[in-house]
């Protein structure tokens, strides 16, 4: 039996408590008083997991049974999350490998020949052979990709995309060309959080710069409280409207999986547990890995975190028609990751840890350590957000100003031209955005190498608007003064300095609620 | 008999100075400096149209400075005659007549010793007005220099007295400042160097380097042409300032530079080596080398500026302007030349090489003009007498640092 989530005060007899900083984790003690959110411990999984993939394809909510749906002469697409999902990647095989495998099986047995299959990027970076190797397997991939109908969605041929029309907002609905032409597209998603899925998979994952531009923007990110709420996020509602627009012109089979909270492996088992339960054997592991990554070089301590692989366990699977799907993954989620808190408080406390959706096998550049913070940690409610407006957030993560050249070249334009004339992302959005969108430098490295689209860090900066626009402080614990100065936040050694300097906005006895995640957690602010 | 700061022949302290000029400027600026405070004889007129004239303020220049730390190519060891006194920037008094100019005019000088100084029938540039590009400067009745402050016999700025040939004088109105005035000839300079690089309407300018060269430049760029976008390499904060106040519509650090360039012309950036990850970055082992750097290592632009001025007269800065330039652009070598960079850009990109050297013309006339309501107070930042002369020029060789533009030395002064 999974215990729930927890909200601990502070009190003498706790001990000092994990907080991830970027490739390294600290012990810290909270001042007396301090709530820490701990997420739920891990459902039950799926003991079958190919049982209930079948069960699931073959019994949709609100669609026809899937091999019902394959025929022979058809063109069928299968589109899947990209590797920005799950965080830290899973142990092989990955679900979707399973599920693409027993689609693959059903279609087979159709008689179905014109199969591709998509990894819905977006402007992400294109996946390597290798990537996709390592999570579809070694035979998905050998089937697929030597004859080029395993890919990486292209967002910037203009051959491979088709405007499918407008919402009654008008907005752009533009989709993958192969998704829009075929008689069903097979979606399979990996709903590692509550933004993820619905609507959110096709009209976001498989489309362009012309309509994530409709919803990725200052205002509506502004306006989007929280991403995890897709009822109260703007986001969501714009992306909802497109995919209820795409629902007449297409055939989408949604296929969402939820997860448990197993993100750690046995190593860094310690890391998922309450410190006070912590077993001599988890002492130890904990004092071995601090004093190990204090004498590990940089690079060392990115291969040691990069090397992660999460034994997620599925807690469940449906498939069918969109929202209905949706709707039963969201009631998963949340008896999974969802925690009851009383009240706002006037400082938040996070730790950012080594990995976010967009550096995996990469960098954790300034400008990704604000967005998983200030953009999903500080999003990561549901309600009102855990610090009260106007209030401080402190936040742990070395931002070195290290970026990866492979894929992420214009966060380095971004970080060194655009955040040096303005933090303010209605600013930049009108003096800069078009600029980097269409560059063509960019997307051609978008399109033939492994970059992000050079309006990508533009998206990560808006992510963190509604925290910029809601908080009065923000200070980053541990981390680099300049390059956190850049991005117009303040800098403290130690978590004491950071409340001394957080005192102009919250005084001198703030209420404090550290928020102790991963695994992940979605606040039920009341 | 005067006083004056002399450079002298010295074949060891050049080579030591060559040696460890560029790594140890402290050294190169002070004992290993062939430069020497003496007593010598005042300089003679030395034929028809010569003056007698006593510098108030002569600046140091980065040619100056070259030539004392070593890192002046050995071209210009013919165009020079030792021992010379330096300063070619100066404003002076008239002592006697000088041609059409009564004794007693505050004078600066236009410092090249064209045919007309030396008693020499013009030659071919100088029948032309071309007379920065006289063909004679090595003969004549004076001896060897490109310009006064590199001759043996016409003395310079650096002293307390010296002579100046009526071709090269032009008063100074009486309303301009000492401290403006003396910054006429590097604004001449600069005014030819606009000239020279021939901006077209909306033209792209890049310019590498913000001393003294690089800031009159752009100013020059911005009030005399109609450029579009200037956008200006500074290392230093002030010179960051001061690269706005003159015209610049963005400052970049050197190591921002291409970075800036390429987003601001839509250009392509490549790399001329593959890492092994794939990123284009050069690989640092052979960044570092010198192999590397004389394979032409190192990321370069397909597309850029239209104009490319490189204003400090290093192999890196000239790699910034050539790897910055769009195909069939120009680029403008105003800073003097120490070590050559790889011209690969040049051939590939055909490139219009253009170099600019001194002015003429009306140049000066125009300097003068814009040096009436330019925003040049404060350039100047240190003044010294001729005795402390290590701690003028330490402080010329950290100028930017500092957040110096000019430095100069006032011979008047025995403080």
């Amino acid at each position: 039996m999974s215990r729930p989530g927890l909200v601990l005060e502070v009190d003498d007899r706790t001990p000092p408590l994990v907080v991830h900083e970027g490739d390294g984790f600290r012990l810290e003690e909270f001042p007396r008083g301090t709530r820490v959110v701990y997420p739920p411990e891990s459902l039950p999984s799926v003991p079958d997991v190919e049982a209930a993939i079948d069960h699931a394809l073959r019994n949709p909510i609100d669609a026809r049974p899937l091999p019902d749906q394959l025929f022979a002469g058809m063109r069928l697409t299968i589109a899947f999350d990209d590797i920005s999902l799950a965080l830290p990647q899973m142990t092989r095989p990955d679900i979707r490998q399973r599920i693409v495998e027993q689609v693959l099986t059903m279609a087979a047995a159709a008689g179905v020949d014109d199969v591709e299959l998509i990894a819905a990027n977006a402007l992400h970076r294109r996946m390597t052979a290798d990537e996709l190797r390592y999570m579809l397997g070694e035979r998905v991939f050998r089937s697929f990709y030597p004859q080029g109908k395993l890919r990486n969605h292209d967002a910037e041929d203009p051959a491979n995309m088709v405007h499918i029309g407008v919402t009654d907002r008008g907005e752009d609905v533009e989709i993958n060309r192969r998704a829009a032409e075929s008689d069903l597209l097979v979606y399979v998603n990996v709903n590692l959080v509550a933004m993820d899925g619905g609507h959110k998979s096709v009209p976001i994952g498989l489309t362009s710069y012309t309509s994530l531009k409709h919803h990725h923007n200052s205002h509506t990110m502004t306006h989007s409280r929280s991403f995890m709420d897709h009822e109260r996020s703007a986001m969501h509602h714009s992306a909802w409207r497109m995919g209820r627009v795409l629902k007449d012109h297409l055939n989408i089979f949604q296929v969402e999986t939820t997860l448990d909270n197993e993100c750690f492996p046995t190593a860094y088992g310690f890391m998922q547990k309450r410190e006070w339960e912590w077993s001599v054997k988890d002492q130890a592991a904990a004092l071995a890995a601090r004093r190990g990554l204090a004498l590990a070089p940089t690079s060392m301590r990115r291969r040691i975190f990069q090397g992660v692989r999460a034994p997620y366990g599925l807690t469940g699977i449906s498939a069918g028609e969109v929202e209905a799907v949706h709707d039963a993954t969201l009631e998963r989620l949340h008896r999974q990751q969802m925690v009851e808190l009383d009240g706002q408080s006037d400082v938040m406390v996070l730790g950012v840890p080594f990995i976010g959706p967009y550096n995996v096998n990469s960098t954790m550049n300034p400008i990704l350590a604000a967005c998983m913070g200030l953009g999903y940690y500080f999003n990561s409610y549901r309600g009102k957000p855990v610090v009260r407006e106007g209030g401080a957030v402190i936040l742990y993560h070395p931002v070195p100003a290290a970026f990866n050249a492979l894929h992420h070249p214009s966060y380095v334009d971004f970080y060194d031209e655009v955040l040096s004339v303005s933090t303010k992302p209605s600013v930049i959005e009108a003096k800069f955005e078009e600029q980097y969108a269409t560059d063509p430098w960019y997307t051609h490295l978008y399109r033939t190498s492994h970059a992000y689209h050079g309006v990508h860090p533009f998206y990560m900066w808006y992510w963190i608007s509604h925290a910029l626009d809601h908080c009065g402080d923000i200070i980053w614990v541990g981390a680099e003064k300049r390059s956190v100065e850049r991005m117009g936040f303040r800098a403290a050694s130690t978590l004491d300095d950071a409340l001394a300097m957080a005192q102009g906005t919250v005084g001198r006895s703030p209420s404090i609620t550290f928020l102790h995640n991963p695994p992940h957690l979605i606040a039920d602010v009341t | 008999m005067m006083r004056a700061l002399e450079v002298f022949a010295s074949t060891s302290r050049y080579a030591a100075a060559r040696a460890v000029g560029g790594s140890v400027p402290g050294l190169a600026l002070g004992a290993m400096a062939p430069l020497r405070l003496v007593t010598r004889e005042r300089p003679e007129p030395p034929g028809p149209g010569w003056a007698i004239a006593r510098p108030r303020l002569s600046g140091i220049c980065g040619s100056d400075l070259g030539i004392i730390t070593g890192t002046t190519s050995l071209y210009f060891s013919a165009l020079s005659s030792m021992p010379f006194v330096p300063g070619h920037e100066v404003v002076a008094d008239l002592l006697t007549d000088c041609g059409d100019v009564p004794r007693g005019t505050r004078v600066v000088i236009d410092p090249v010793l064209p045919c007309a100084a030396r008693g020499l029938d013009p030659c071919g540039p100088c029948s032309r007005a071309e007379t920065n590009r006289c063909d004679r400067v090595t003969v004549g009745h004076l001896a060897p220099g490109l310009q006064t402050g590199f001759c043996a016999e016409t003395g310079g700025g650096w002293g307390e007295q010296m002579v100046v040939h009526a071709s090269q004088v032009r008063a100074v109105p009486d309303d301009l400042p000492d401290e403006r005035a003396v910054l006429l000839e590097p604004l001449a300079c600069a005014v030819h160097t606009a000239r020279r690089a021939a901006v077209a309407p909306g033209d792209s300018v890049l310019v590498s380097g913000a001393g003294s060269v690089g800031l009159l430049a752009v100013l020059a760029l911005r009030r005399l042409t109609e450029a579009g976008r200037i956008t200006v390499v500074a290392k230093h904060d002030a010179q960051v300032r001061l690269a706005r106040a003159f015209g610049a519509d963005d400052v970049v650090r050197p190591s921002s530079a291409m970075s800036l360039v390429r987003r601001a012309t839509r250009a392509m950036r490549v790399s001329s080596t593959r890492s092994e990850d794939g990123s284009g970055a050069v690989p640092a082992v052979l960044a570092r080398s010198s192999l590397g750097k004389g394979a032409g290592a190192g990321p370069f632009l397909l597309g850029g500026v239209d104009v490319a001025l490189d204003a400090v007269g290093s192999a890196a800065s000239q790699d910034t302007v050539l790897r910055s330039t769009r195909a069939g652009g120009r680029v403008v070598l105003s800073g003097m030349p120490s070590k050559g960079a790889d011209l690969s850009p040049v051939w590939f990109r055909e490139l219009e090489v253009v170099g600019t050297y001194a002015s003429r013309g009306d140049a000066f006339e125009v300097a003068t003009r814009l040096a009436a309501d330019a925003p040049l107070d404060g350039l100047v930042g240190g003044r010294y007498p001729l005795h402390r002369w290590r701690e003028a020029l330490d402080h010329a060789g950290s100028a930017g640092r500092l957040g110096t533009v000019k430095v100069t030395f006032d011979a008047r002064d025995r403080s």
